[in-house]
């Protein structure tokens, strides 16, 4: 089966003036690798900074304009360029996005989810896809302002399923919501993905990711570090690399441990293994070269020593 | 609606404590002038000419012997029941004169204040969105020398072009102060009202270019913007950024009334424009306070009208003040 | 590291800025004698090596006219800038201070200068004062202190506010002190933009007003006077009368205006990316 979407050693990095004249690059994802299949919720886990958004961003082709994408995008097997990412997005390629703030304040929500096209079978769609989600026809000529936090989500998927979309990219869509509404949220992606479509959940929470996410990806300083079956989380020895494992060990029903040092970020990038100044099971090797992206059980991971530092 | 018809009440109310105050401002300053409406040469001139009753009713205003706050309430009074006065220069009821002056004013003021408006909001909306590229430094360049340009030479400049050089509008328009436009066609009327309304138009163009520039800028930065984006929409800026900004620009340019009333008192002095601005001109210069007292009433009655519009306007407008109150 | 660049940038336009308008201000106060000096052998001649900005009826220099009527301008700019600035931070101060009634007060003036249009208001100051240059110097720094005295007015009601000024009120430190160590230096920059600011707009409304005849007495070479004068002339085809001195007027205010804006984005991190 074709995955839906392909990215390979993929890179986004902005140009920012320095002082005077000088020019710096500022990484935001610098080797990102990942597959997600059709009819399958692939989550992108990661804490804030790992460079998630810009990955939904490169996906639908906005990057802003001071930024340069490099490596590899595939849609469906194609090369993703931003013209075509242009003429998909919106139909075959949607965006699920935070909350209400992502509505334009001024418009009312039925002309908003049309996003400008008219005729019945369009209003018909609109008004299905409301229903889908338990908001009646009422809810067309309401206000973004007098929408609730969890209508308003509801709201947003209902404007990205309208065209029956084959990938969703779910960009952190649950903030806000407390356990029941965001459960409720999930299994409606849960369910898009066991209609065929592919899903790709980008999120910091882990725990929520796992109760609906077929495989995790992991991304830690705009890395992928490892990307594994969902079931690789059930203990921590599925997992291959120290970050998974710690990110495991964090959950509150594993103990709730959370790993000293910060991600590092922008420039201040170590040599070697962006993970290796708070890895436990760290070795000189670790500090030099270029980490390889290596097949394990099941997954890949990016580590010399796959699965070894468990024992903590 | 019984919220907005309250809100409306107070403003109404706000609104006359000002022009009250306006109008007593306006008073002691005359009333403090060294410069006596009763001995300047245009006031005698005028005197002469003028009843008995008049002149009475004149001393009792603006003559020296009596207090200043007892004129004032003596003018009130008289104003309250509609009667401001005669005004020296044009022998005629101040309010006469005032509506005839601001019938020819009002033709140049709305042309300006519309095209400013229009003109204005366009190139501001065009600046904004290509912040920091050509267009938006183009737009930014031309407002700092449009707002650095004082109105009386752009319209002199513009009497220089299309007057002198290409001879396409009379040059009798620039006859010197005083002449008196009475007996004239309308298509000589509109003739003569082109080029001042298009010195107070181009004025006006910079204050409202610049502050939907400012907001439209702001708008791109949304996140509704990027997610309309991200959805594949085409014409996010009329579908999305125009509707959010235009509200807090035809608030601004209800707001600005002023700037445009104040331009007109210059474009009018260099085209002899017959207007209201004018007709201050010419009372601050002759002395005849009856009039330049009943105009700063009057313009001050259109800069708050102006105002309550752009607040009232406001909360008919906007959903999310509209719904509330429709709420309550 | 940006916005080092852009202080140093406009620290050096400010200096630039300062020492042209400097210069013209000094070079004009020197050149009112020959501003004045008639000549009719060399009357109505167009721009030329010798002159410029051509000579006008009565022979008289119109190079010399302008730098004079800008000098004139720019002193009073910034005399009736000052005078504003300082009016706007004494109302400001007490309206945030003193609160209730006082505040209200000077709030509904503030919005009773700002009813009547600046030109009007000017020409009333102007008369009131008997016109001439105290006329047109008292209507310009009287009408222009509003928007100043309102953005005083929220600084110092927000410092007002904050936790270290309310704790030193309680510690018994006098309002005085309070005053002058923490909220003026606190204020002084926002100041300082508004007064670069107000520059630009009191130039234009002395140039106008005086254009009007409430102003400077013909008399004296001011910018409004020059242009007035020229009115008369453009007719017979002396467009230079008109057109030099209004540019320089304009590149003048121009300075100022970007000079001030280069200020208040450099004062406010919040806007500096413009």
């Amino acid at each position: 089966m074709t995955p839906i979407l392909t990215a390979e050693s993929l890179s986004v990095s902005f140009t920012r003036y320095g002082r005077g004249l000088s020019r710096v690059e500022l990484p935001g994802i610098r080797d990102l690798s990942l597959t997600a299949d059709p009819g399958q919720v692939t989550a992108v886990v990661g804490s804030s900074g790992s460079g998630k958004s810009l990955l939904a961003h490169a996906v639908l082709g906005i990057l802003p304009r001071n930024s340069r994408m490099e490596g590899t995008l595939l849609y469906d097997g194609a090369p993703l360029s931003p013209r075509r990412a242009a003429a998909l997005r919106g139909r075959e390629i949607v965006l699920v996005p935070q909350g209400a703030g992502c509505l334009d304040p001024m418009m009312q929500v039925g002309p908003q989810i049309r996003r400008g096209r008219r005729g019945p079978e369009v209003r018909t769609q609109c008004r299905q896809a409301l229903e889908r989600y338990g908001l009646g026809p009422e809810t067309e000529t309401l206000y973004p302002f007098q929408l609730s936090g969890g209508m308003a989500r509801r709201v947003l998927i209902a404007s990205a399923v309208m065209e029956g979309p084959r990938l969703v990219v779910a960009d952190e869509p649950t903030p806000g919501l407390d356990a029941r509404a965001a459960g409720r949220l999930l299994s409606h992606f849960r369910e898009l993905a066991d209609q065929g479509a592919g899903v790709l959940f980008i999120t910091h929470d882990l725990e929520l990711a796992l109760t609906v996410a077929h495989k995790v990806v992991v991304l830690y300083a705009g890395q992928t570090v490892e990307e594994v079956p969902a079931e690789g989380f059930r203990t921590e020895k599925g997992l291959a690399h120290p970050y998974s494992q710690a990110l495991w060990r964090a959950m509150p029903r594993n103990g709730f441990q959370v790993l000293p040092g910060l991600q590092p970020e922008g420039l201040d990038l170590p040599e070697g293994c962006a993970f290796a100044p708070r890895c436990p099971g760290r070795r000189p090797e670790c500090g030099r070269g270029q980490i390889p992206y290596i097949e394990t059980d099941g997954g890949r991971a990016r580590c010399l020593f796959p699965g070894e530092v468990s024992v903590s | 609606m019984r919220h907005r018809l309250g809100f409306a009440g107070k403003k109404l109310i706000r609104m006359a404590l000002l022009l009250l105050g306006t109008s007593l401002a306006a008073f002691l300053l005359m009333a403090a002038s060294p410069l006596d409406p009763l001995q300047t040469n245009i006031g005698q001139a005028a005197l002469g000419s003028m009843t008995r009753e008049q002149v009475d009713r004149l001393e009792e205003y603006w003559g020296t012997d009596t207090p200043p706050m007892e004129r004032y309430l003596g003018w009130l009074g008289s104003a309250l029941k509609g009667d401001f006065g005669t005004s020296l220069l044009y022998r005629r009821p101040v309010m006469e004169v005032i509506g005839q002056r601001l019938g020819s004013s009002l033709w140049l003021l709305l042309t300006a204040w519309t095209l400013s408006g229009a003109l204005g909001f366009v190139l501001g909306l065009a600046a904004g969105a290509n912040r920091g590229r050509w267009p938006d430094k183009l737009v930014r360049g031309c407002c700092l020398v449009l707002s650095s340009a004082p109105v009386f030479w752009l319209a002199l400049l513009l009497l220089m072009v299309f007057s002198v050089w290409l001879k396409v509008l009379p040059i009798g328009l620039a006859v010197p102060i005083g002449a008196e436009a009475a007996s004239v066609t309308l298509a000589q009327r509109l003739r003569h009202a082109l080029l001042p309304a298009l010195a107070l138009s181009i004025s006006g163009i910079a204050g409202i270019a610049l502050h939907t520039r400012e907001k439209t800028a702001d708008e791109m930065e949304r996140d509704y913007i990027l997610y309309a984006r991200a959805m594949g929409e085409r014409h996010i800026l009329l579908r999305h950024v125009v509707r959010n900004v235009a509200l807090p620009a035809i608030t601004l340019q209800f707001a600005s009334i002023g700037e445009i009333v104040g331009g007109s008192v210059l474009v009018e002095q260099v085209f002899s424009y017959p207007g209201l601005g004018q007709a201050a001109v010419s009372a601050g210069l002759g002395g005849d306070m009856p009039l330049l007292l009943g105009i700063a009433v009057v313009t001050a009655a259109l800069v708050f009208g102006g105002n309550l519009t752009a607040d009232l306007l406001y909360g008919a407008i906007d959903p999310r003040i509209r719904r509330e109150a429709a709420k309550r | 590291m940006r916005t080092w660049d852009r202080r140093r940038s406009t620290l050096l336009l400010l200096i630039a800025a300062g020492a042209a308008l400097l210069a013209v201000s000094v070079a004009g106060g020197l050149l009112t004698e020959q501003a004045m000096a008639t000549d009719f052998s060399r009357r109505d001649l167009a721009p030329c090596w010798g002159y410029p900005f051509g000579t006008d009826w009565m022979g008289r220099d119109m190079l010399a006219r302008t730098l004079a009527g800008l000098s004139l301008s720019i002193r009073i700019g910034v005399l009736t800038a000052g005078i504003s600035a300082a009016v706007a931070l004494i109302l400001g101060t007490v309206c945030a201070i003193s609160g209730g009634w006082a505040d209200a007060a000077v709030s509904w003036v503030i919005d009773l200068v700002m009813g009547i249009p600046h030109i009007l208001l000017i020409i009333l100051i102007s008369i009131a004062c008997g016109r001439g240059l105290w006329g047109v110097t008292a209507g310009v720094a009287l009408s222009h202190w509003t928007s100043l005295a309102r953005v005083v007015r929220g600084e110092v009601l927000q410092l007002h506010q904050a936790p270290y000024l309310r704790m030193a009120r309680k510690l018994g430190v006098s309002q005085g002190k309070l005053l002058r160590l923490h909220l003026l230096p606190h204020l002084l920059p926002q100041l300082l933009a508004g007064l670069i600011l107000q520059f630009p707009h009191a130039i234009l409304h002395e140039a106008s007003v005086t254009f009007l005849g409430f102003g400077l007495s013909p008399e004296q070479p001011a910018i409004g006077i020059v242009l007035e004068e020229s009115m008369g002339y453009l007719a017979l085809g002396r467009w230079w009368l008109a057109l030099f001195p209004g540019l320089s007027l304009v590149l003048v205010v121009a300075l100022f205006a970007l000079l001030g804006e280069r200020a208040r984005l450099l004062l406010s991190p919040a806007s500096a990316q413009g």
